[in-house]
């Protein structure tokens, strides 16, 4: 059963200048199995710096993370294990550009999970046609349009198996009409069962598909709920605000 | 994939800022260091046409004093190619030696380690501050006393330990140039950080440094003629030798430019088809 828990999370960054910075102050969340998680809130907040914990590209300085009951803040876990299960889309999409879309998938699979390069085509085939592109299997990441590129990224982490799917504001550096394509994927991601946990600005889409909503503020959670209830009442005046700037 | 069926309204964005951002790290995606362009360009009609002129030039005026001025040009030419598999060994062997130490180096200045870093460091900053003529006749000299050297080992220990430190920094930048969200990507797919530079940085950090690593590489063809300083016969010892017998040191040092420019232009125009085979996925 794959399941976050974050508890009291805290991450300080030093800055350049020597002033610290609290990019997450004591914050907690909880996600279970085939959850979809939309973590909302103003920029600066900490949203970002809090998934990024999650598979530990941020390091925390304070509080726990337990993956499956793995505790990942832990100095003696093995965080690649943690990595393997979870997945993780990039807003600039990070394909690598020196490598073929399939190649992008297969990397991955073949290095860390030993997995036979015939086997390794197969499922990235597979893995095109649910994001609608098996007809790009030969191009470079370069010859693609922005929202392909980020389907073939979300295609990339599914190569791992992953039992958990984070997503840094996936489409955040698309234009308005590729979009759509891509909350297309994430939607089917969602209704096919897989655990989500993602920060985004579209709201429309939270709504449709968020089984749990997040306003974080200032590095905490402030207020959490479903769509509707986040939406429509909110209870915090900090969320009440916000979403008034926003909509 | 059922594209129609989901509908979120209306769809508001935050993409200009993030927009800017991903453009600005296209723009540091590519890395200029050159002490000039050595190398030339198939678009650049300016600089394939300096090279051409220079590579027309130059052999055309061998050419012509070759085969026309037997006394003393065909004589001497004869005498001073002798020194091209001296000198070919020399820089073959170092560039060799200096991309393997160069290597590490610069991977050694990115590591995690700080002693690594310092080690890199140390080893970058003194061989930079020591002339290789100096290190050159220390090798073969000093070290001459301990262990049996002959001048090709000597030549090319120096050559490649020299250029290995500049290769170093060329590699190290190189590094530094890839975005930071390739190794962010990499190792979030669940590889190490040594898989990471081997499938991921590094292929994509020849791409940005090879024409340095190019320039790198006629430099090296070049300084091989130091190595004539520690009796080694190369093109520009040939020359040398000519002339103590002959004193005919302008004829004999007009061939022995010659030589070197023509397998310099060669070379350079070898670097840039490679570049451009590398460049055409990029």
């Amino acid at each position: 059963m794959p399941n976050i828990k974050i508890e009291n999370l805290e991450k300080t960054f030093l800055t350049v200048d020597g002033t610290l910075v609290n990019a997450v102050k004591d914050a907690n969340l909880e996600v279970k199995s085939q959850d979809v998680v939309v973590i909302i809130g103003p920029s600066g907040s900490g949203k970002s710096t809090l998934l990024r914990c999650i598979n530990k590209l941020e390091i925390p300085t304070g509080g726990t993370i337990t993956v499956d009951d793995l505790n990942i803040t832990a100095a003696t876990t093995d965080i690649r294990k943690v990595r393997e299960e979870v997945g993780m889309v990039f807003q600039a999409f990070n394909l690598f550009p020196h490598l073929s879309v399939m190649d992008n998938i297969t990397l991955a699979p073949i290095k860390v999970k030993k997995m036979s390069i015939k086997e390794a085509k197969k499922l990235g085939m597979e893995l095109l046609k649910r994001v609608g592109l098996e007809e790009k299997a030969e191009a470079f990441p370069n010859q693609l349009s922005g929202g392909q590129q980020q389907r073939v990224a979300i295609a990339r982490s599914l190569a791992m198996e992953p039992k958990i799917m984070l997503f840094d504001e996936p489409t955040s550096a698309l234009d308005p009409e590729m979009i759509k394509e891509v909350l297309d994927v994430m939607m089917d991601l969602a209704k096919s069962g897989m655990t989500m946990l993602l920060v985004t600005h579209e709201m429309g889409f939270a709504r449709a598909a968020a089984t749990k909503v997040v306003f974080m503020d200032e590095g905490s959670v402030v207020e959490e709920g479903s769509a509707d209830e986040i939406f429509d009442h909110p209870k915090n005046q900090r969320t009440k605000d916000f979403l008034d700037s926003i909509l | 994939m059922n594209s129609k069926e989901y509908n979120y309204g209306k769809i508001t964005t935050t993409k200009i800022k993030a927009k800017k951002k991903a453009e600005e790290v296209k723009k540091y995606q590519t890395i200029q260091m050159t002490d000039g362009v050595l190398i030339p360009k198939k678009n650049d009609g300016s600089v394939l046409n300096s090279w051409r002129i220079t590579f027309i030039f130059s052999i055309s005026l061998l050419f012509f004093l070759v085969v026309f001025i037997p006394d003393p040009y065909r004589k001497i030419f004869s005498i001073v190619i002798t020194g091209t598999p001296v000198t070919f060994q020399a820089t073959i062997g170092a560039i060799i030696g200096a991309v393997i130490i160069g290597t590490f180096t610069g991977l050694g200045a990115v590591s995690k380690h700080k002693w690594i870093n310092m080690v890199s460091g140390v080893y970058v900053e003194l061989i930079r501050g020591i002339p290789l003529l100096v290190q050159l006749i220390f090798i073969y000299y000093a070290l001459g006393r301990f262990f049996s050297l002959n001048g090709m080992l000597s030549a090319i220990i120096a050559l490649s330990i020299c250029f290995g430190a500049y290769m170093g920094e060329i590699v190290r930048a190189g590094i530094q140039a890839i975005p930071k969200g390739q190794m962010e990507a990499a190792i979030a797919l669940g590889l190490n950080r040594a898989q990471a530079f081997r499938y991921v940085i590094l292929p994509q950090t020849l791409k940005v440094i090879l024409p340095a690593i190019g320039n790198e590489f006629i430099s090296m063809l070049k300084d091989s003629s130091l190595v004539s300083a520690i009796a080694l016969s190369d093109i520009l010892k040939r020359g040398k030798e000519y002339i103590s017998r002959t004193f005919l040191s302008l004829e004999t040092m007009l061939i022995v430019a010659l030589v070197y420019l023509v397998i310099t232009l060669v070379l350079s125009w070898l670097v840039g088809k490679l570049e451009e085979r590398l460049n055409k996925n990029a």
